[in-house]
């Protein structure tokens, strides 16, 4: 069905980086509504410019990527992001349902002391994520997993299309790990989201990912996980042998890129 | 100073005419409860944005302003005006992104004292001017301080009535902010000219060097206190407006600066939050409704 499997970003031989440095290059692959996706590789491979060229924050040195049959633009309403890093910290006493509150009527100027609208908007997000019970706890008690349930909410408030996660889960143990995960596997099933998620290990995803973005050594991989992250599609992109290794539960690790983060 | 010679009674109705008699404390009143009440409000911002030393270094800056209006014969509060703002302005647009920040601006801060004390000894006139800029001479305001006041502070309230939401989120969450297409720079730049302008008119009541009392110790005890936006705010006024009024009204009875006053009134309140309210008040039980 179209509907359901329409193309929702497209990318066309970008090269992305800065004016002294490209970043990576030669970048062709699409995503449809509704999948999950997983985009990993090395620190420093520019994940995080994927993002940034999504959300316009940046231009592609060349090449054209779109959201929806348009260039990307800064402020989209159909984005949600969640960043890798806030300004959020032990002291940010402000609790929760105030800053998913933002996240909805943030943008607005003027003074209105929140309607009792917003309140229950932002109160909804955080049930969605079953955060609810979190809803008057001030940021700075929170876990590391609690705060990605906000930030998510956060992000969900104002209902976007396309969900950008930067390393959810980077300061997470196993088990908050999976949590988040199948959380971000119900919003993206429930409401026909597609979730964009940067990883730094491919494992926890597996059982969730519809598609990978394998990012290294300046080049892309796209396709589904059994197609992308095998030695002989890596051997042949990147021109030097690259062993993807398998062990008894499924895990992967690859082998060959400096800096490999596919193993445990 | 006539002040000193008045006694203080057992009737605070009588005690508080006697004092309003005078039209200096008038005056005082009028400006300490403005300032106050913009401090107070600033400050949430201050503290939030982890910008104390920011506006720290601003009402330093204001002193080479302010000792340099001197010398030249114009009010020293034009001259804290001036030279907040600009400085304000340009630590927005060079700080938006920079990592060392904090050194930068420590770097221009040394630099702006040491013109001000320059400008203060050019001045002949030197110490008394010094000592008020440096530490407050709220008793010295006049009825046309007062109304600057009063226009500054209407100024600042509609700019934060405005800006209100943005400002706050992008002080919380300036990544998500950016990428919800807000403008950070110009919010950026909005808040420091809102601290400029505060800091400029706090600087009458509590001088150059006790900005603080007033701009963060108010906000920072009241984040202890509430985790809503809003009643932090109210409760850094009130905290700013009981100290002031307190400091106004002690001083007029006991012959000590008013800024050591506030200062004491605000950092008890701190310590009093900070170590004895937060062991003795109820286990906090968390609702789930989104009252």
């Amino acid at each position: 069905m179209s509907t359901l499997h329409s193309k929702i970003i497209t990318a066309e031989h970008v090269v992305a980086g800065y004016q002294d440095k490209t970043v990576w290059s030669d970048a062709s692959f699409d995503i449809d509504r509704g999948e999950f996706v997983a985009i990993i590789g090395p620190n420093g491979a520019g994940k995080t410019t994927l993002f940034r060229l999504l959300l316009g924050l940046q231009q592609p040195i060349s090449g054209t990527i779109e959201i929806f049959n348009a260039l990307p633009k800064r402020g989209n309403p159909q984005i949600g992001y969640v960043p890798q890093r806030h300004t959020i910290d032990s002291e940010t006493n402000i609790e929760s349902l105030e800053l998913v509150r933002l996240g909805f009527s943030g943008k607005q100027w003027g003074f209105n002391l929140f309607s009792q609208k917003d309140r229950k908007v932002a109160f909804d997000a955080l049930e969605a994520v079953g955060a609810k019970d979190l809803a008057h706890h001030p940021l700075s008690v929170l876990s590391g997993g609690e705060l990605q349930r906000i930030f998510l909410a956060e992000a969900l408030v104002s209902n976007p299309d396309i969900l950008l996660l930067d390393e959810p889960l980077s300061n997470l143990d196993m088990r908050r790990e999976k949590e988040l995960l199948q959380l971000v596997n119900n919003v993206v099933r429930s409401r026909n989201v597609t979730a964009l998620l940067i990883a730094h290990n491919i494992n926890p995803l597996l059982p969730f990912l519809d598609k990978v973005v394998y990012i290294a050594n300046g080049k892309l991989a796209t396709g589904k996980p059994k197609e992308v992250l095998t030695s002989e599609s890596l051997t042949a992109l990147y021109g030097v042998p690259i062993e993807v290794l398998k062990d008894s539960k499924g895990n992967i690790a690859i082998i060959g890129i400096e800096d490999s983060h596919g193993h445990e | 100073m006539a002040m000193n010679s008045i006694p203080f009674s057992i009737n605070l109705l009588a005690d508080l005419q006697k004092m309003f008699q005078f039209e200096f404390m008038q005056h005082a009143f009028e400006a300490g409860t403005i300032v106050a009440i913009i401090a107070g409000i600033v400050g949430y911002f201050v503290v939030l944005r982890r910008s104390s030393f920011a506006a720290h270094a601003l009402a330093h800056i204001g002193f080479a302003g302010a000792a340099g209006a001197v010398l030249f014969g114009i009010r020293p509060v034009f001259g804290l005006l001036l030279s907040t703002s600009v400085s304000g302005f340009v630590m927005a647009i060079l700080g938006s992104r920079a990592a060392h920040r904090d050194t930068q601006i420590g770097i221009v801060l040394a630099f702006m004292l040491g013109m001000g004390v320059l400008f203060i000894s050019l001045y002949t006139g030197y110490a008394t001017e010094a000592y008020s800029i440096l530490f407050g001479e709220i008793l010295g305001i006049s009825s046309n301080d007062a109304l600057l006041t009063l226009v500054a502070g209407s100024i600042i309230l509609a700019a934060v009535a405005v800006v209100y939401r943005p400002l706050l989120f992008s002080s919380l969450d300036e990544e998500v902010a950016e990428a919800k297409g807000m403008p950070v720079l110009l919010l950026g730049i909005i808040f420091m000219l809102l601290v400029a302008v505060a800091a400029s008119i706090a600087v009458q009541v509590v001088g150059v060097l006790l900005i603080f009392s007033l701009m963060v110790t108010p906000a920072a005890t009241a984040q202890r206190l509430a985790k809503r936006p809003q009643r932090v705010i109210i409760i850094s006024v009130v905290i700013a407006l009981m100290a002031t009024w307190l400091g106004l009204f002690i001083s007029f009875y006991e012959p000590y600066p008013v800024s050591f006053f506030i200062t004491s009134i605000v950092f008890v309140f701190y310590l009093f939050v900070r170590f004895v309210y937060q062991r003795i008040k109820p286990k906090k039980i968390y609702q789930t409704n989104f009252q």
